[in-house]
């Protein structure tokens, strides 16, 4: 019994790196396609797929596909406008990048056998980094010092002390919370895809065992089966959701860096 | 049972490296693959396909909006020639009803003037047939005189008496008169 959940129910096992192709190191860097190397290749061509689609029938009166391409093209724009106004519209390409790399991902991670590279702190920790670097770069780079203005927000008519005092709160806070934002927007996607497929295995290992245990076991594998089909659905729902949250939350920081007195 | 899973996860877990998002040794593979597929949908993304797909919106957008002109300039269009129509209906009418009423001003002016020369003619004959008339009757009452008077002579001789031809005219004259 105990061979046969090692085998099985190890819900950590889908998310084992294993090399495919060994590649000549790069500076002293093992750089070997694996199959998290594997499956971000197919979320990135199943993306240019259907864009590259949507863009090359480029029909006055589309098709569903191309209908698909040009709602997916709609949706992150207005999300940008929204948040970050006009403005913000020079960031479209890296928003819309960002949204559907991490859409496929999620997506392609609810398929099975499949492997979730988003489901792997390095990756949300590296796009995490690379949205604050844009937002801190770009942010200097448009407004000087008053970038830091993020920090200090104005308090209107105020006197001198109360100012002060407040400040002396505020912006320990203010510079806590904006280290914080890589943190959070890496932590949440991982945690959650990783949560999520965690769950989902362990629930279908409780449905297979339980038939294989027999007795009680019977009555609750099929509870488990409903379950996993439950956190299935919840998963898709999440897969979206994370995906949104992360482009959104760019979006956010995209704003203070284009507009940094709030 | 969940005991018994739970033990058997912890042990398989014991013999693997615990927790595989954790491992670095597959960072580096995982950092280059990403920066490379990543930027990769990026250009790909911003150069090609995003400025397609935003260049056929557009185009919808300018295409239907054009539609919408024309079709609201052939609107136009269609109302102007309704109204075009309309005048020129209200101007044949006009012109129809001015038509009539010449031509029936010019028919009552010929039949007044017919009447007036048929009258005029009915009128010339009767007033040369009244003079006829007259003419006749005068001849008429002379020969009446004179046979009167040669009656009343013959008559008077009759009797024996003898009478001026002059006495009898002039008596038959008077009778005739009072007659």
């Amino acid at each position: 019994m105990t061979l046969f959940f090692h085998g099985v129910a190890d819900p950590m096992k889908q998310f084992e790196v294993k090399k495919l192709f060994e590649l000549p190191p790069i500076f002293g860097f093992d750089v070997s396609f694996t199959n998290a190397s594997l499956w971000m290749l197919v979320g990135v061509g199943l993306c240019i797929a259907l864009f590259g689609y949507a863009a090359s029938r480029g029909k006055i009166v589309p098709n569903r596909l191309q209908s698909i391409g040009e709602i997916g093209y709609g949706f992150v724009a207005d999300m940008i406008r929204s948040t970050a106004g006009e403005e913000g519209l020079r960031f479209f390409p890296f928003v819309f990048t960002l949204f559907f790399f991490i859409l496929f991902a999620n997506l392609i991670g609810m398929s099975p056998y499949a492997f979730t590279t988003t489901s792997h702190i390095i990756v949300t920790g590296m796009l995490a980094l690379l949205v604050i670097s844009i937002v801190i770069v770009f942010g200097l780079w448009k407004n000087g010092l008053k970038f830091f203005g993020l920090f200090a927000p104005s308090l209107g008519d105020m006197p001198l002390l109360g100012k002060l005092v407040i400040y002396a709160i505020l912006i320990p806070i203010e510079i806590i919370s904006f280290i914080a934002r890589p943190l959070t927007l890496s932590l949440r996607l991982f945690a959650n895809m990783l949560a999520g497929h965690i769950l989902l295995k362990l629930f279908a290992g409780f449905a297979v065992t339980g038939v294989t245990v027999g007795g009680i076991g019977l009555l609750v594998a099929p509870l488990a089966f409903g379950m996993g089909i439950a956190l299935n659905a919840l998963e898709f729902l999440v897969a979206g959701l994370q995906a949104y949250v992360f482009a959104i939350l760019t979006c956010v920081y995209l704003n203070d860096a284009l507009h940094p007195s709030h | 049972m969940l005991a018994i899973i739970l033990a058997a996860d912890a042990a398989s877990g014991a013999e693997q490296a615990a927790f595989p998002p954790f491992e670095t040794w597959h960072f580096p593979s995982q950092v280059f693959w990403l920066v490379l597929l990543f930027g990769t949908l990026y250009i790909v993304l911003s150069r090609f396909i995003l400025p397609s797909i935003g260049n056929t919106l557009e185009r919808r957008e300018s295409t239907i909006a054009s539609d919408l002109d024309e079709a609201a300039r052939l609107n136009d269009e269609a109302v102007q020639a309704q109204k075009a129509v309309e005048v020129s209906i209200a101007k044949a009418h006009a012109k129809a009803r001015e038509t009539a009423d010449k031509a029936r001003s010019k028919i009552d002016k010929d039949i007044a003037a017919e009447t007036a020369k048929v009258d005029a003619e009915v009128d010339k004959k009767l007033a040369e047939a009244e003079t006829r008339i007259a003419a006749l009757r005068a001849d008429a009452m002379k020969n009446v005189e004179a046979i009167a008077s040669d009656a009343a002579e013959s008559v008077v001789a009759k009797f024996g008496s003898k009478a001026g031809k002059a006495d009898v005219s002039k008596a038959v004259k008077s009778a005739l008169g009072e007659g």
